[in-house]
């Protein structure tokens, strides 16, 4: 199967490849926004990610631990702003931008010498699986890493949807102040909420420096962690939808990556715009739809909880 | 146990004193990651604070102060505007860019003709590109609700592709050998935007952003829109009862800041960088965020912070030079310098109370 000279089944399995890091980063910061925070440092927490797990990757030769590392390194950068925000009760848009700022300038501080290096190779799953035809490449032609995210997201929607801890955390997103007249501990539920975040995000981020690009380079991120922060609007905070949303955003990025490469007649800047430009879109469509509560936003999202008793 | 008692209204006293604290603690923390990384701590912030002002060729980097000041300023007062009010422009820097591109084009248009008015004409292209750059999560917000932070964020990524386009494409220099990149404007005299006065580092610029300030703070003060704004940021729903129409302020402060960070874009490349090229804007967009808020989004504030974060800069290349410091120290630098700042003013929005706690 081709569309103008395009593999359908190559283009469907670069996509999920593609789509990954923006997933996981935006599956944990949905938590982290249903627990209540407002977290804009996600591109800061990949970034760290990235590095952290690309050096851990380098020195032990073991890609698991470097993911491993990644995602210790992204809930760290998380508890940092925990701390700025539960703790000494910071503006939590301008701390988000903060880490942000912090962890793009300590990624490259900390990527010294680190430039030009390959790490080792995550490897496929299945082996062999992946050459059966169609199904091999999307289904069993992908490492752990993507199968991990997809289970993430299933996760994910099972806590927060059937158990109790995942009640308790949207109870204290959506109104703290009743939360914590029940006796939940809101900064703790919120701590944790926001270390997920980081945790993922971090694992997104080293998603790009391990297995996309591979190889680490300053500012790799792009972007990608605020386009996770926009998928999370675009999934009214529903994690299947940030499922949807991610494959979207990985399938324009394939897309005009395939035009690039086809050699088509639009400068290759114009048409590296395009996930951009979608995001823009595809925020405009969501918000379009009238009101903060019809959109799915947890009503305590990004105010700051003080407790007087 | 500690516990935090809100205070009725910020502490003026902790409001001044926190960026003083905060600048001492960076340099702590700073000194202990130099050490981390082996580097003579001591000698490191000695390099980035006190040689560029008072070592040798302390005269040359003086000027350097004012030449890196001036744009972080000006982008600064324009977005302080906004984050009073709780509109948050994050996107300086792509307008920044876009301001830059539509001056650079206006002056490259005219070339090698030689009128008095190029420059004018590139300034006000210049403004109007970053306006309307601004223009876009400005009406987007009004028209829809859409998230003003994402939108004016991914117009950064935006810019940075069209700059790139444009210095391979459309404004690469004819006779630049293939190489990407404008003419230099430095060399077109009617275009450029030269040092004012020998060895001060005065720019048009510098200038603007001298003259911003002062306007800032007189419409902080005394102009009706000054005081919408403070309203507007302190408390909303007053705002609203006091005849503010939100979306009006909305696109004035995001039309103000964008205008700014095109007008300092102008100036950068017009000036000290000289050409559109695919890294001509060094940050300075986000920088200036730093700065608005070390600056306590006050005009005076702002002038002193940019002069700060201007000497880190130059302070940064220094140690470069001498200690071998890699040049992404100065960002995590300038980034742990916001986060003690947001850090220290629970002192300023809160009292800190000692409570026994009940068995």
């Amino acid at each position: 199967m081709s569309l103008g000279g395009i593999d359908l089944v190559v283009l469907i399995a670069s996509l999920m490849v593609a789509s990954t890091p923006i997933m996981l980063a935006a599956i944990g910061e949905l938590v982290a926004e249903k627990a209540g925070s407002l977290n804009l440092g996600v591109e800061g927490m990949m970034i760290i990610g990235a590095i952290c797990g690309f050096i851990a990757a380098v020195e032990t030769g073991s890609p698991v631990l470097g993911f491993v590392a990644a995602a210790a390194g992204g809930a760290v950068m998380a508890l940092l702003f925990a701390f700025m925000t539960q703790v000494l009760l910071s503006n939590q848009v301008a701390t988000g931008l903060a880490l942000t700022l912090f962890g793009l300038g300590l990624s490259s501080l900390l990527g010294q010498g680190y430039n030009g290096i390959k790490p080792p190779p995550t490897p496929k799953l299945f082996g062999s699986l992946g050459d059966l035809p169609v199904v091999g490449p999307i289904v069993f032609g992908h490492n752990w890493v993507v199968y991990l995210s997809l289970i993430l997201v299933a996760g994910t929607w099972a806590v927060l949807k059937y158990t109790r801890a995942g009640l308790v955390l949207r109870a204290v997103g959506e109104n703290h102040d009743a939360a914590h007249a029940l006796g939940y501990r809101v900064r703790t539920v919120r701590t944790l909420a926001l270390m997920y975040g980081g945790a993922c995000a971090g694992v997104g981020g080293a998603y790009l420096s391990l297995v996309r690009v591979p190889q680490w380079t300053e500012g790799m991120t792009a972007g990608a962690g605020w386009i996770a922060l926009a998928i999370v609007v675009f999934a009214s905070w529903k994690p299947w939808r940030v499922l949807l949303g991610a494959y979207i955003f990985g399938g324009v990025t394939v897309l005009q990556l395939r035009l690039q490469a086809a050699g088509i007649a639009i400068p290759v800047q114009i048409l590296s715009t395009a996930p951009y430009l979608i995001t823009i879109l595809v925020l405009v469509i969501m918000s379009a739809r009238r009101g903060r509560a019809a959109q799915g936003a947890p009503a305590s999202l990004g105010r700051v909880f003080h407790a007087s008793h | 146990m500690l516990t935090l008692e809100k205070r009725p209204s910020p502490s003026r006293f902790w409001a001044g004193v926190t960026p003083i604290l905060a600048v001492i603690l960076t340099m702590i923390a700073g000194g202990i990651l130099f050490a981390a990384m082996g580097k003579d701590p001591v000698e490191a912030i000695l390099d980035i604070f006190w040689q560029p002002l008072f070592g040798d060729n302390a005269d040359y980097f003086r000027a350097q102060l004012l030449v890196k000041a001036g744009p972080l300023v000006l982008i600064a007062v324009g977005l302080s505007l906004g984050f009073r009010a709780s509109i948050w422009n994050i996107g300086a820097e792509g307008q920044y860019i876009i301001g830059a591109i539509c001056g650079a084009a206006v002056g490259l248009a005219f070339y090698p003709a030689d009128h008095w008015y190029i420059f004018p004409l590139m300034v006000i292209a210049g403004a109007l590109g970053g306006w309307a750059w601004a223009m876009i999560p400005a009406l987007l917000k009004n028209v829809f609700g859409t998230n003003e932070i994402l939108v004016s964020l991914m117009l950064v990524y935006v810019a940075e592709n069209i700059q790139s386009w444009m210095a391979f494409g459309p404004l690469r220099n004819p006779e630049g050998m293939g190489f990407p990149g404008s003419r230099n404007l430095q060399q077109y005299p009617a275009a450029s935007n030269p040092e004012l006065i020998p060895n001060t580092g005065i720019h048009w610029g510098v200038v603007a952003a001298a003259v911003a300030a002062v306007l800032a703070y007189i419409l902080l003060k005394k102009h009706i829109l000054g005081f919408q704004i403070r309203v507007a940021g302190q408390a909303p729903r007053a705002a609203r009862f006091a005849g503010v129409d939100p979306k009006h302020l909305f696109t004035i402060c995001m039309g103000i800041s964008g205008a700014l960070a095109g007008l300092a874009g102008l100036f950068e490349v017009s000036g000290p960088s000289g050409q559109i090229s695919t890294n001509f804007n060094v940050g300075y967009g986000f920088t200036a965020i730093i700065v608005a808020y070390l600056g306590r989004l006050h005009p005076i504030g702002i002038v002193l912070a940019g002069l700060l974060l201007a000497l880190t800069y130059i302070g940064g290349e220094l140690a470069q030079l001498s200690l071998g410091l890699p040049s992404a120290a100065i960002q995590a630098f300038q980034g742990m310098l916001l986060f003690f700042l947001l850090g220290l003013d629970v002192l300023s929005n809160y009292r800190i109370r000692v409570k026994e706690t009940r068995k």
